[in-house]
């Protein structure tokens, strides 16, 4: 990381300590926060966290390391998550996981080449009577056809 | 894709009978604590997230620790497979759990509520954010409540990160302070030492919601629906092979073949009742009835007819728990381990009954000896699909012979 990036990245988890407390209570939405902009927890991130919480880094990381969506590795633009519980399954996730397969080429636990997407699996997304479901990001789609999920991928791409 | 609420059309009882947001809140300081405390213990209403703890108990006990700050959390970790009532509370009837909390905070003396919400749920966030400003505007929230002085509460909205465990209350309580979401242990319960060390009643989305209703139409009108062990109508989240899934708000105490046929299942074979943690229930026990006293539930309810392959059902549920496990506890962390692998021995039809049978047994283990809810519960569905199902399972000439007892 360049001497400009990690300034930037300090600034932004100061702003965030600011924002949330430097109480370690709050070091969940903290966390939440970086990942939802860069789609993971960079190291240096992690230890200004730390030192902004009085806090040992490692428990930062042991923290990310509990959580599924949050990632000490960088991920893609965009983490879609296709929804693994048996309802969704009987609904057809197999042609849906399949279809977004083929579209980006990648298998699931893996990010795709120009780091655009990352596919993986989650478990019950509650959508269970409108299944099967998928997360894109933030964002939760039903009723999942293996082409609307395609259609989905690109319009978020 | 904006999230944006829709109220659907719902018909029910008590939940989904129309309210006015406030209305709870105004009945509850003209009742007082005391009254408020009595009503609920008329109505009798248990713990709606599944475990059934009497409400007005765990708010008495609350209210009785003695302590200058105390939380009042709204358990929205809803994460048990087949379960999506909340989401239907959340989205559509914010101002039932919303006032519910607010009364809690009355109750038991707590000016800080944390709505816990799932991870999965974050689109509904800035809705329920925006929600709760209205409810500042109108001084339904915020410094002396509806003109009540010194009644001071407000509500924050916290989000998991995809942990099925922090539904366990302890376990929530440790994802709040900011650490892995592990259960600890009980004693103390929450109600002493709970979230900052605090007294902290945790309280599921639907249990919240009823509280208002009670109150306005009182706890003894509520106690008529259901059973006598489970009162009260309940909601229950219908998924699988019917024709009409969706969520359901239905006085307990009913049969399974009459739940069957409301909701248009076919062909019916199997219903897990409670999710994946739940048991699994064969056609010759359709008789038997929902409530805490028979088969309890959270309101899952997965339906499975005669097509669906139960060992496959099976291997799904315990990949669920391996990976959900937190991996505090050796026989959660382990059991769910070797439970999944004997799913797969039989799989590939290389197994001895006498070795499925030790893996029961494991599972009655992992039942006694594990630290929480998960660990307790995650061999239901091993033991009950395994038993109620093992002439499908476990078919010798499929098995060419490979059982040795």
């Amino acid at each position: 990381m360049t001497a400009a990036k990690t300034d930037k990245l300090a600034e932004e988890v100061a702003g965030l300590v600011k924002k949330f407390g430097s109480d370690r209570s709050s070091l969940l939405s903290i966390l939440q926060a970086v990942q939802r902009k860069h789609k993971y927890v960079p190291d240096f991130a992690q230890q200004e966290i730390a030192r902004l919480l009085d806090i040992h880094p490692v428990e930062v990381y042991s923290v990310i390391s509990f959580y599924a969506f949050l990632n000490s590795k960088p991920k893609g633009k965009n983490i879609v998550r296709l929804c693994n519980t048996i309802v969704c399954d009987m609904a057809g996730k197999d042609k849906v996981e399949k279809a977004v397969k083929k579209k980006l080429g990648i298998k699931f636990g893996e990010t795709t080449k120009d780091k655009r997407f990352t596919l993986e699996h989650t478990n019950c997304l509650g959508m269970c009577d409108c299944g099967p479901a998928m997360m894109v990001n933030d964002n939760v789609y039903i009723q999942l056809t293996p082409e609307r999920a395609v259609k989905i991928l690109q319009k978020v791409g | 894709m904006k999230f944006k609420a829709e109220k659907k059309k719902r018909e029910g009882a008590v939940l989904f009978s129309g309210y006015t947001r406030g209305e709870g809140i105004k009945k509850a300081l003209e009742l007082g604590r005391e009254n408020i405390l009595f009503e609920l213990k008329t109505s009798k209403l248990k713990g709606r997230g599944g475990a059934g703890f009497p409400t007005s108990t765990k708010w008495m006990l609350t209210a009785a620790s003695r302590s200058d700050v105390k939380y009042l959390v709204c358990n929205a970790d809803e994460g048990e497979p087949g379960t999506f009532k909340d989401r239907v509370l959340l989205t559509e009837y914010p101002e039932l759990v919303f006032d519910g909390l607010v009364i809690g905070g009355y109750t038991i003396g707590a000016k800080y509520g944390i709505v816990y919400l799932r991870g999965e749920y974050e689109y509904m966030l800035d809705f329920l954010e925006s929600y709760l400003e209205k409810m500042r505007k109108d001084n339904l929230l915020g410094k002396n409540i509806l003109g009540k002085e010194g009644f001071d509460f407000d509500i924050t909205i916290r989000l998991g990160s995809g942990a099925y465990v922090c539904g366990e209350e302890t376990a929530l309580i440790e994802s709040l302070e900011g650490n892995r979401g592990e259960a600890r242990n009980r004693p103390p319960y929450p109600v002493n030492t709970g979230y900052m060390g605090k007294p902290t009643a945790v309280n599921n989305v639907e249990t919240l919601a009823s509280v208002p209703h009670i109150l306005l139409k009182g706890g003894e009108w509520y106690a008529k629906f259901g059973t006598d062990k489970s009162s009260g109508p309940k909601l229950f989240s219908i998924s699988g092979d019917c024709a009409k899934p969706g969520v359901y708000e239905l006085p307990w105490g009913m049969k399974i073949k009459d739940l069957l046929k409301l909701v248009g299942a076919k062909n019916t074979k199997a219903v897990q009742v409670g999710g994946a943690s739940g048991i699994c229930i064969p056609a010759s026990q359709f008789d038997r009835i929902l409530g805490y006293e028979d088969a309890a539930t959270g309101g899952s309810i997965m339906i499975f007819n005669k097509k669906r392959d139960m060992l496959k059902i099976l291997k799904n549920f315990m990949e669920f728990f391996v990976e959900e496990s937190c991996g505090q506890c050796t026989p959660c962390r382990i059991g769910n381990v070797k439970l999944l692998e004997g799913v797969k021995m039989i799989e590939k039809k290389n197994y001895t009954l006498h070795y499925i049978d030790e893996l029961k047994e494991l599972g009655k283990t992992m039942q006694i000896a594990s630290k929480c809810g998960l660990g307790q519960s995650s061999p239901n569905p091993f033991i009950s699909i395994l038993e109620n199902f093992k002439d499908e399972i476990f078919d010798s000439h499929v098995n060419g012979g490979s059982h040795v007892n």
